[in-house]
């Protein structure tokens, strides 16, 4: 009987323990939305409508984000511009024109998903930006930051794609095969309309990446608050603010600061949002 | 093979050749900038003039230090919500649906916005300052969610039959779990722990405002501490003449990178979709 107790005991013991770290998850993402709302309430009480206005001059007490918003969109489109399409077709080539070198180029690639966005950023200050200011000066700039950015989500836009592909069902491609329809023409009627959705997906969470990354952005961009005329000029991203304000930030600055990271955190949840509808899955939060 | 498919197969590896010759120069570029500097010495000296000149000693050891720190909170608490996860929430359920949310969510909150919270929730509210403490539990929150998917994963691999055979010979909770359960899941678990590392490792913008910035050799937990990501983006940046020592430490960053990544093909091949 001794046993039975103590067993008993220990058992929901670890029920317990098990449902207390299970609250912590929520409990962490609970913690960083009311952190941060508690930070930004006030500022936004007060300031609210003057975030959308152009001048960021915390010096002046001015804190208008819209130029760094556009920044942020604007890097992060192109860079999907550039990495959705290749990833998608050097998912599908190499799935259904290239299987003998697929699994070794998706090593490599799982490599490159793992380099830090650090190391993603020196190769733009080392190659890229000299390599555009000897025909557009200065160099760091918009297409910089795009282009560094499209390198960085290239990877795991491919590897989603590729797990997209690889669940539809083989009979498909049976099909087509017995229908001697040519391959393009397979992936282009059925087999890319058929995972779209999932693909899609996926390239809307890369997209949200692009949105949050800091470090790649900020070594390149040249972080100028301004709207970008063309796709040479530099541009300052809401994340590179972040990173380049916050030690020297006090009082409302800071608290702009804190306004900008609730901003970005808001448009993360509706692009997450957006990919879970895409795939179909039914979250009871979406 | 008829000339749309020959096409294709040309244009395709033209497109190939588009990512790997960034990714080839990216390496060449960093052997060319940083090849010269590194040396043993490079690994056990102390940095000097702000990391002009000297090693990287001081900063791995700050590293080593941040990521201790961090797996010890990210691993057990990560392999607890796994645990529930595989064990007390049946998949399909609209609790599993909610956790799956959540982590989903706290996945793809952005590394910047882990940094403002750990700034002012453990440096600022908790009082623990720019401190290795303050960054590494920062990272902890932010590696939590691989940890725990990963780790779910390899839960879930276990065979049904386990689970029914020990039912049937009626061993404790606890003891299914402690006995069978999580040593059939090791390897799997390993992987998911290998995963944060390198995840931890890679990170900076955490690290920005929680760890700080000091270059020295810290004291105790609650010093500051450079994390070598960051002596990366503060070399490159904000020192004039620091590029080759910067794409030095980016070339060790990164082969340590290369022989995790190895150690988990090794080790196990992560089931589809680890990476998400």
């Amino acid at each position: 009987m001794i046993t039975t107790s103590s067993r008993f005991h220990a058992d929901s013991l670890l029920s317990w323990l098990l449902r207390l770290t299970g609250a912590a998850a929520v409990l962490v993402l609970g913690g960083i939305v009311a952190v941060l709302l508690i930070q930004s309430a006030p500022f936004l009480v007060e300031h609210g409508s003057a975030l959308w206005r152009n001048d960021w001059q915390p010096g002046q007490a001015r804190y208008g984000m819209a130029a760094m918003i556009a920044g942020s969109v604007l890097v992060s489109v192109l860079a999907l511009v550039i990495a959705g399409p290749l990833a998608v077709l050097l998912a599908a080539w190499l799935r259904y024109f290239a299987p003998l070198i697929r699994r070794p180029v998706l090593a490599l690639v799982e490599l490159m998903a793992g380099i830090p966005s650090v190391v993603y950023g020196l190769w733009g200050m080392l190659v890229l930006v000299p390599w555009i200011n000897q025909w557009a000066p200065p160099g760091a700039s918009w297409l910089a930051a795009s282009l560094v950015l499209a390198l960085m989500i290239l990877p795991l836009a491919l590897l989603v794609t590729d797990t997209a592909l690889g669940q539809l069902p083989a009979r498909y491609l049976q099909a087509g095969q017995a229908l001697s329809l040519s391959r393009v023409g397979m992936l282009r009627r059925v087999l890319l309309p058929q995972a779209g959705p999932a693909i899609v997906s996926g390239l809307v969470l890369q997209f949200g990446r692009a949105l949050g990354e800091t470090m790649a952005v900020l070594m390149v961009a040249g972080n100028v608050v301004q709207w970008p005329t063309s796709l040479f000029d530099p541009v300052r991203t809401l994340t590179a603010n972040i990173a380049l304000e916050m030690a020297y930030a006090t009082g409302d600055h800071r608290v702009a600061l804190f306004v900008s990271g609730l901003l970005l955190l808001l448009v993360t949840a509706v692009l997450l949002m957006l990919s879970w509808r895409l795939r179909g899955e039914r979250h009871e939060m979406a | 093979m008829r000339w749309p498919d020959r096409l294709a197969g040309m244009i395709g590896g033209l497109l190939l050749l588009a990512v790997l010759v960034p990714m080839g120069l990216m390496l060449w570029s960093l052997l060319e900038q940083g090849a010269g500097v590194l040396s043993m010495d490079f690994l056990l000296e102390d940095p000097r003039q702000a990391g002009r000149a000297g090693g990287i000693a001081a900063l791995l050891v700050s590293t080593g230090w941040i990521l201790a720190v961090c797996l010890l909170v990210a691993v057990p608490v990560g392999l607890g919500c796994a645990l529930y996860l595989s064990e007390q929430v049946p998949a399909g359920t609209r609790r599993a649906q909610w956790l799956g949310g959540v982590l989903d969510m706290l996945a793809a909150v952005p590394s910047i916005v882990y940094g403002l919270f750990g700034y002012q929730f453990f440096a600022i509210s908790l009082g623990l300052g720019f401190s290795i403490l303050s960054g590494a539990l920062a990272l902890a929150l932010m590696v939590l969610p691989l940890m725990i998917r990963s780790a779910e994963q390899a839960l879930r691999g276990v065979p049904m039959s386990y689970r029914q055979a020990s039912e049937a010979l009626s061993i404790s909770r606890w003891g299914w779990v402690r006995r069978i359960l999580v040593p059939q899941a090791a390897p799997g678990i390993a992987v998911g722990i290998i995963l944060s590392i390198g995840r931890a490792l890679a990170e900076t913008a955490v690290l920005l405002f929680t760890a700080g910035y000091v270059l020295r050799q810290p004291d105790s937990l609650l010093d500051s501490g450079r994390a070598l990501s960051v002596h990366i983006y503060d070399l490159a940046m904000n020192v004039p003449g620091g590029m080759p020592r910067a794409a030095a430490t980016g070339l060790v960053l990164v082969a340590i990178l290369v022989i995790l990544n190895l150690l988990v093909r090794r080790w196990l091949r992560p089931a589809q979709g680890a990476w998400q």
